[in-house]
């Protein structure tokens, strides 16, 4: 067939017709299905209105020392402890570098009475015990998960068990002195 | 190809030229003036400024009975309001929250992320205040009529009287027309656009009744456009959007179609049927 | 007509598959190769357009599932969430709306130019059948959907549709009870009609495939209606349908688009955006566009079981259709009277939508009577006489004959 008359001219460039439609038309259809994809897969994450609640705010005031609360903060258990002084020193005093997850006490509070952490084992998703009074708080005073039997300590890391690092501190900010804004 | 086309048309049209004289209308009441709004067409879109002084109408007038539940606070931030205004005009409203550790309910300041306080806790309460009919929520109602901004903007002008049971002098005069004892509610509004005439709400915008934040108080003209293109934004929020995205689609499969047709003309060219 | 080689596949991982599942050298047969008729118009392309849509239908339906919530209290609401906070919502649940209009749009104009050009005649009365199966699950699925938004018109189309099943003598009103689950329609119907929402569009792909397989078994029709009779009258599908087909898609995206963007409550009713309330009818219930001829149709008859059955016939009739006409000429080209009755029909099923959209007053419903006993009559009478009084054309040699004899 007599293609070579059957060109056409793009940036002066001499292109034959063929090849043009075909890859125009390939690459529009191609970028077309890809773009048509976004609207479906964005879809599934989080909706406005998931994402407005994505912060909690905690009134700290009826906490007494020694005491525990959970909160909810984006479906998620957080434990809020309000420590007392035997808690905070022997959070301090241990030795950072005998530790699985080496983190010290103050790079895990803002204010020392207040431990706020992610109240879900970094192992594999349970929730440890020892908010309650007369729960199990594991070897370290601090929670003990029962799934699998890791003990944290009264800083919220992890001291023996099979679970690989600390309680996770959620991003949060002390509003006024005894409140704060979690997320 | 094409006589089909024709013939399409011509049957469509045999069709609808069979029932010409059948389609007049019911033909009462005065009709809906037609109002020029800018968020029609494939180009139209919100004037934000109105959309704010629609809300000023809706928080000091319509907020009195009117719900508007399919808006949150936070959906204020997209017609320019900034953050901290819209946690203090959310704090003006109380919501029920609860139970607390007590399992009691208790109310706080309303946040960003409630929804709008409705004004009746359930439409029992609504209708027992308001003589028995249920103030309407207005978050779809410029989508939930027939023409609805037109609709919304006659009503809100439509009163034939600031009293109630005092119908205009045209549906006096067709009564008497058709010979019919001119009966009207006496505790009913006459409103020349509500199905039936006889609503429930009376005249809402009279001059002064709000103000603007720039201090000045809108003609009622002024308030009505406003709040209908509030109503209609509350309704269509995703307008906007919507029309940026078809106008690059339309665009998009505008192209794409002539590269197929050229693709079409070329692979077909040695075939002829 | 030469029987089918499969070719050797180059690629190894392609040749091991194909010998344990052959899908590739099914496609190969059925899209690339497949021999379609040379002179197949663009009326030919709207059965893969409507395809598509089936697709796209589904594709948006499932990704709306995720967030709607079949519940009275919830559903109106989960919707309203959708248009207003999910991502895209608005754009998914428009798509669907209209996606409905645009399919039966896509698939009446697919079934008349069946009855145009003859395709429902020998060999083809299967083919013919599954289309109309596709059909009455089509307007199953359609209806079940429009309910689920749970707004005033979903409603109260719900309960005048369910109350057509207490026309059933003795067991009608046990019947009725049955599929609302309850004593009205209310929150188990509402349950049971997403349920089979999503799973009639399964069944109808599956109708599909059988539709498919029988068209490549018989081949398709052509504008001529007559037989292929050599190689000379065949084209292969791939590339020239698949590019013709896909210039039509182009076409269709740009019109569909249109709606969804700038209209997209063209085809919708201002009453479902107010949600449904059991104690108060709107005044004007109106089915969607794509119901209106059948919801004349029902209102034709006086009594409650009759219309049901007229409505039900209307469709049923189709089935029989292959015999009811007694031409032996397919296309209507070919068939100097059957041309101006088909458009008289066509002129009859508007005119039919047009009248189930008037309220149910005179002089529409001795309109709704007239144009009533045409489409029966279309059918049952002019069909079978035409046969016998119509004196064809003659038919052209073969497909290829009257474009040589031109050129």
């Amino acid at each position: 067939m007599a293609e070579a008359e059957d060109n056409i001219s793009i940036l002066g460039k001499e292109v034959p017709r063929r090849d043009f439609l075909i890859y125009g038309s390939t690459a529009l259809g191609v970028a077309g299905v890809a773009l048509t994809a976004w609207p479906f897969i964005d879809s599934m994450n989080p909706a406005a209105d998931t994402l407005a609640l994505a912060t909690t705010e905690v009134d700290l005031s009826p906490i007494q020392e020694g005491q525990s609360i959970t909160v909810k903060w984006q479906g998620k258990p957080v434990f809020v402890r309000h420590r007392t002084d035997r808690e905070i020193e022997l959070a301090k005093e241990t030795d950072v570098k005998s530790l699985r997850d080496p983190q010290a006490d103050d790079a895990r509070v803002q204010q020392e009475p207040w431990l706020i952490v992610v109240g879900i084992c970094t192992h594999l998703g349970c929730i440890p015990l020892g908010q309650k009074p007369g729960e199990p708080r594991g070897d370290y005073s601090g929670w003990f998960c029962p799934c699998h039997g890791s003990h944290y300590d009264t800083a919220g890391r992890i001291r023996k068990g099979p679970a690989p690092l600390n309680l996770a501190v959620p991003p949060y900010k002390f509003v006024d002195d005894t409140t704060i804004l979690i997320g | 190809m094409m006589t089909i086309v024709k013939r399409t048309l011509v049957a469509a049209g045999l069709a609808t030229a069979l029932v010409g004289p059948a389609l007049a209308s019911e033909g009462t009441g005065p009709a809906l003036h037609k109002q020029s709004w800018g968020w029609t067409g494939i180009f139209g879109g919100y004037n934000h400024k109105d959309l704010r002084h629609g809300f000023e109408v809706y928080r000091q007038v319509c907020v009195t009975c009117h719900p508007l539940k399919h808006l949150y606070y936070r959906d204020l931030m997209k017609i320019g309001y900034s953050e901290d205004e819209v946690k203090e005009i959310a704090g003006n409203y109380e919501v029920q929250d609860g139970p607390n550790d007590d399992g009691e309910m208790f109310t706080r300041p309303a946040t960003p992320a409630d929804r709008f306080v409705a004004p009746f806790a359930n439409d029992k309460i609504a209708a027992m205040v308001n003589g028995g009919a249920v103030p309407p929520d207005l978050s779809l109602m410029t989508k939930a009529r027939k023409q609805g901004p037109d609709y919304v903007y006659n009503l809100l002008h439509g009163f034939a009287s600031d009293a109630p049971g005092e119908p205009a002098a045209w549906w006096l005069k067709e009564r008497e027309h058709a010979g019919e004892e001119p009966v009207f509610p006496e505790t009913k509004y006459f409103n020349d656009y509500f199905p039936g005439y006889a609503i429930s709400m009376p005249p809402q915008l009279h001059e002064g009744i709000v103000t603007y934040p720039d201090g000045k108080s809108p003609s009622v003209d002024q308030m009505a456009h406003d709040v209908v293109s509030f109503l209609n934004w509350a309704a269509e929020p995703e307008l906007e959007s919507r029309k940026t995205m078809g106008l690059l689609t339309l665009l998009y499969l505008g192209i794409l179609t002539t590269f197929l047709y050229g693709l079409k003309k070329y692979i077909w060219r040695d075939i002829h049927h | 007509m030469s029987t089918y080689t499969p070719p050797t596949w180059n690629n190894k991982f392609v040749r091991w598959f194909d010998e344990r599942l052959p899908i590739v050298t099914l496609m190969h047969k059925e899209l690339v190769v497949y021999p379609a008729p040379r002179n197949l118009n663009y009326w030919w392309s709207f059965g893969s357009l409507a395809g598509i849509v089936l697709v796209i239908m589904i594709a948006t339906g499932v990704f709306l599932a995720m967030y709607y919530v079949p519940h009275v209290d919830h559903a109106f609401d989960s919707v309203e969430r959708i248009m207003r906070d999910v991502n895209y919502g608005w754009l998914l649940r428009y798509a669907h709306m209209n996606g409905a209009s645009v399919f039966f749009m896509l698939t009446y104009i697919h079934l008349f130019r069946g009855l145009y050009f003859g395709s429902y005649k020998a060999p083809r009365e299967v083919l013919w059948w599954m289309g109309v199966i596709i059909l009455f699950l089509m307007i199953m699925t359609a209806f079940m959907g429009y309910v689920l938004p749970w707004g005033q018109m979903s409603f109260w189309g719900a309960t005048v549709i369910t109350n057509l099943v207490s026309a059933v003598p003795l067991v009608g009103g046990d019947l009725v009870r049955w599929l609302w689950g309850g004593f009205t329609v209310d929150n188990p119907t509402l349950n049971r009609f997403f349920s089979l929402h999503y799973l009639l569009p399964m069944l109808i792909v599956a109708m599909v495939m059988l539709h498919l397989w029988a068209l490549h078994t018989k081949k398709s029709n052509n504008p001529l209606g007559i037989d292929c009779k050599g190689p000379n009258d065949y084209i292969p599908f791939h590339p020239y349908y698949t590019v013709k087909d896909l210039f039509s898609l182009g076409v269709l995206l740009l019109f569909y688009a249109y709606f969804i963007f700038f209209a997209p409550n063209f085809f919708g009713e201002a009453d479902n955006y107010i949600p449904a309330n059991p104690m108060v009818t709107p005044p004007h219930i109106v089915p969607e566009w794509y119901f209106l001829p059948f919801y004349a149709i029902l209102r034709a008859v006086p009594d409650k079981l009759g219309g049901v059955l007229a409505m039900l016939s209307a469709i049923l009739i189709l089935f029989v259709l292959p015999w009811l006409d007694t031409s032996k000429v397919r296309s209507a080209t070919f068939r100097p009277m059957y041309k101006w009755f088909f458009w008289a029909f066509v002129a009859d099923c508007l005119f039919l939508g047009y009248l189930g959209a008037m309220p149910a007053a005179e002089p529409y419903i001795t309109m709704i009577q007239f144009a009533t006993v045409y489409y029966f009559a279309h059918f049952l009478v002019i069909l079978p006489a035409l046969g016998w009084f119509e004196k064809p054309d003659p038919l052209p040699e073969s497909i290829s004959a009257p474009v040589t004899s031109q050129a």
